[in-house]
């Protein structure tokens, strides 16, 4: 008998859950599924470190975080999502409150808020340094509560069913018995994450395939602004753990080989002993690691067996600041790099953290394809533009993974009927998996494949990029696709086969880093993450407009472009540092300021 | 110093085989390497069968709990140069059933997670309009320690009680309890206080607390049994004076 629900969650990390908690909440006659490949406190959510913005603090605005938000993405964000997304992430952080989530604390009780990177107010909410595990783990433990919830733990999911032209279910598999189901649904919601593990050196988890992108994808919805890759400007070398943003924002120093504070070089501002908001090390993310490039061009990094670093310093904030605000750096940099930052300067180096782009969807998660929503990092509304503030994805998830929710539970709610003819799919996906997948005979190593697909995305769609390597990689491409046909697959059990998985998700990647790439190479100007040397300026003219990469019958990737949302904020230049104090403040001035 | 160690790896395929046995491979060990890069370097290298869980690899999603020498550890945490010169023996937590290879189910303890009421329980919500539930930093420190559970199952693995009995809640899901139990805003201690106490093993719990020795989040577990301990104590002789209501 084929299990059937009204709403399934592809992913059950922060995304996942929270819709599955709005579904639950708006109708709980509803049937709700959570199918994810891992535990779902074990999703990637559970990494994040800083914190998550949301405006409460009496000298701040919801202006304010919407303006930050604008020009840290370049121009790029609709402007009516991010004044929708600050408006509400306020309420969801507070919902999370009062779900018991241990947010850290002011002396007198109420919530304490922090500095982040390219933020202008302090109005980061975090949980010491486990931000994002804290949030996972009361998601998950209250969606506990909801019995109209059932979880399908360990289950991979192969395809979206589609058809009569809507979204209809899923194919997945059960890891641990390698029966392959078809779950039908009256909606799907893509709550996967991102993709970093098509980079080499990436702070994100080994579950981080792009899977929903790549499934939406294949089903015909269109990827928004793939090109748009952000680089975390300190992870420790060879491991990519991340070094959070709130070290920097407690006052933790950037120096070269000569202990220069280099930021003040590049239009970042003056350095001076204590943290200036949206200055030198609490500038925007793409700034700083683009920053690192020209340093190393300098010569003035320091070179290691993992490539060249720079030093993050923290040892004048001294132990008890260390252990009471970031103490999972320590923690980390005790256990992973063998070094105490009390007494140590922390080697780090730029490393690809989160993808800006995702699976187009409205403010409200739908997808062009009726019946499929998306939300969080696997999601592009865009609320990121160009570049994602630091503390921005947090909230995001919530806002935007309850809005999913919402949406999709009233479209679910209009009981359409599940087409019988669907179950064709189910029949072809068995036989692509069970025979076509798990008797690959061929020579090619999974390993080499992702490999090459990894360096490949390096050196084409790295931090710099330019024309000719972004053609260069979408040839690349396209033969590692060929060559995946070829694949050794040595494990033929069904008993939770990770290799099975593993090629599954090795298929996924090559997909979407294609579209990347050819979104990539479309765009023939510089902005926020995406810095191509052949067209170093911004392009108003050509591009203020989101790419929409659609995969073509013949399997190729076709780019459209469409324009992006302004509604109070016209584009204008960036400016961080000094300049930074006047900027936007002529568009603040004529609108109400809320809290 | 030798720059390899050998790994020797717990098997077990229900296809193939009905017991454990032992894969040796000798990987390479440089300073940095933890276990679990010796381990994707068998996968990725010489053996694509070897199956295990693993994804952050930074101590925090849980997933790659594993028998190390006899210890339960994550073996992203755990250097292979702390081994050397080696062999190594790598296998699958204990207490646990086998699923295969390296894997372990872990079913026993999520349906256990749910019984404990791990959310927040409260007669009457304020509405989010009236702002947070206030909470001090020192109301905080009451129960944070044992909101750090990151649900890796070491503690289950070291538990002599758990080994013996299956039936016990276990160390993770009564910490996980008394984190909402001391944490100001929750009201649901009494409905919780029934599933810890139905099950003897709470009371065969001894001060060794192996499962505060093995736990890499330092949640104190152990500490969470006997506290709970004396709440039930106390609990007991006001019922035994105080009779419950009809």
């Amino acid at each position: 008998m084929t299990p059937t629900h009204d709403v399934v969650m592809v992913g059950g990390g922060g995304a996942g859950l929270r819709a599955a908690i709005a579904i639950a909440e708006t109708n709980p006659r509803l049937t709700i599924a959570v199918v994810s490949k891992v535990y779902p406190m074990r999703s990637h959510t559970v990494s994040a470190e800083g914190g998550a913005a949301g405006v409460i603090a009496p000298d701040d605005s919801l202006d304010e975080h919407a303006y930050d938000t604008i020009s840290g993405g370049d121009w790029l964000c609709d402007q009516d999502a991010v004044e929708a997304f600050v408006k509400e992430a306020p309420q969801e952080l507070l919902r999370l409150e009062h779900w018991g989530c241990p947010w850290s604390r002011q002396i007198d009780g109420r919530i304490a808020v922090r500095p982040f990177g390219g933020m202008k107010k302090q109005r980061t909410w975090f949980a010491a340094d486990k931000t994002g595990f804290h949030m996972l783990h009361t998601l998950f433990q209250t969606s506990l509560k909801f019995t109209s919830v059932v979880r399908y733990d360990e289950w991979f999911v192969t395809r979206l069913l589609v058809g009569d032209g809507r979204v209809q279910g899923v194919v997945a598999f059960d890891l641990k018995s390698g029966k392959i189901e078809a779950i039908t649904a009256r909606a799907v919601i893509l709550c996967t994450g991102g993709l970093g593990r098509v980079f080499p050196f990436t702070t994100n988890a080994s579950i981080k395939s792009g899977d929903g992108m790549a499934l939406a994808f294949r089903a015909g919805a269109p990827l928004k602004d793939m090109e748009f890759v952000q680089y975390h400007p300190t992870g420790l070398p060879f491991t990519g753990i991340l070094i959070t943003e709130a070290a920097r924002a407690e006052g933790g120093y950037l120096i070269n080989k000569d202990g220069y504070r280099y930021l003040q070089d590049y239009n970042l501002g003056k350095p001076h002993p204590e943290p200036v908001l949206r200055s030198m090390e609490l500038g925007p993310r793409d700034r700083l690691s683009q920053a690192f490039m020209k340093e190393m061009e300098k010569g003035r990094t320091i070179e290691t067996p993992y490539g060249h670093v720079v030093h993050l310093d923290l040892r004048h904030l001294g132990a008890r600041k260390i252990d009471a605000k970031i103490p999972f750096v320590r923690e980390l940099c005790m256990k992973y790099q063998n070094l105490d930052p009390v007494k140590d300067l922390i080697p780090v180096r730029p490393v690809v953290h989160y993808m800006m782009g995702g699976v187009h969807t409205d403010i409200n998660g739908a997808t062009p394809l009726p019946g499929l929503y998306a939300a969080g990092e696997a999601a592009c509304v865009s609320i990121n533009g160009a570049n994602r503030l630091g503390s921005n994805s947090l909230p995001e998830l919530l806002v935007f993974g309850a809005r999913a929710g919402r949406a999709a539970a009233e479209y679910a709610s209009r009981g359409l009927e599940i087409d019988s003819r669907i179950f064709a799919q189910k029949t072809d996906e068995h036989r692509r998996i069970e025979h076509d997948l798990l008797n690959k005979q061929g020579g090619e190593r999974l390993a080499d494949l992702r490999d090459e697909m990894q360096k490949t995305m390096e050196a084409s769609a790295g931090i710099y990029r330019n024309g000719e390597s972004l053609i260069q990689g979408v040839e690349k491409m396209r033969r590692l696709q060929e060559r995946f046909a070829h694949l050794a697959i040595e494990d033929h059990s069904k008993t939770f086969n990770t290799e099975r998985v593993a090629a599954l998700e090795l298929g996924f990647m090559l997909d979407v880093a294609e579209a990347m790439l050819s979104a990539a190479a479309r765009r023939e100007e510089s902005r926020g993450a995406h810095q191509r040397t052949d067209f170093p300026m911004r392009d108003d003219q050509r591009f203020l407009a989101h790419s929409l990469a659609y995969r073509t019958s013949e399997g190729s990737t076709r780019i459209e472009y469409l324009p992006v949302m302004i509604t109070r904020w016209p584009p204008a230049e960036r400016v961080y540092g000094e300049a930074a104090a006047h900027a936007g403040s002529h568009h603040l001035a004529g609108s109400a300021v809320s809290s | 110093m030798r720059d390899r160690i050998t790994l020797q790896v717990a098997r077990y395929r229900p296809e193939q085989e009905s017991e454990i046995t032992f894969d040796e491979h000798e990987v390479p060990c440089p300073k940095d390497w933890v276990v679990l890069d010796g381990l994707n370097h068998i996968k990725d290298r010489i053996d694509g069968t070897l199956s295990y869980r693993w994804s952050c690899r930074m101590g925090i999603c849980g997933s790659c709990g594993m028998t190390v020498n006899g210890e339960p550890k994550l073996t992203c945490a755990t250097f292979l140069a702390d081994y050397a010169p080696g062999p190594l023996r790598v296998e699958p937590l204990r207490n646990f059933p086998v699923i295969r290879d390296l894997i372990v189910d872990i079913g026993d303890f999520m349906r256990k997670l749910v019984r404990v009421k791990p959310w927040i329980v409260r007669q009457v919500e304020k509405p989010l309009s009236e702002g947070e539930y206030l909470q001090t930093p020192e109301e905080l420190d009451e129960y944070k320690h044992y909101s750090m559970c990151i649900n890796c199952m070491l503690c289950y693995s070291a538990c002599p009680i758990y080994g013996l009995d299956s039936k016990f809640i276990g160390p993770a899901a009564i910490a996980l309890a008394q984190r909402y139990n001391f944490d100001n805003r929750d009201h649901g201690a009494a409905e919780r206080m029934d599933v810890l106490s139905e099950h003897e093993g709470i009371w065969g719990c001894t001060f060794v607390g192996e499962c505060t020795k093995v736990c890499p989040k330092h949640v104190d577990p152990a500490g969470a049994i006997q506290r709970y301990k004396l709440t039930a104590a106390m609990e007991s002789m006001k019922s035994f004076f105080l009779p419950r209501g009809a």
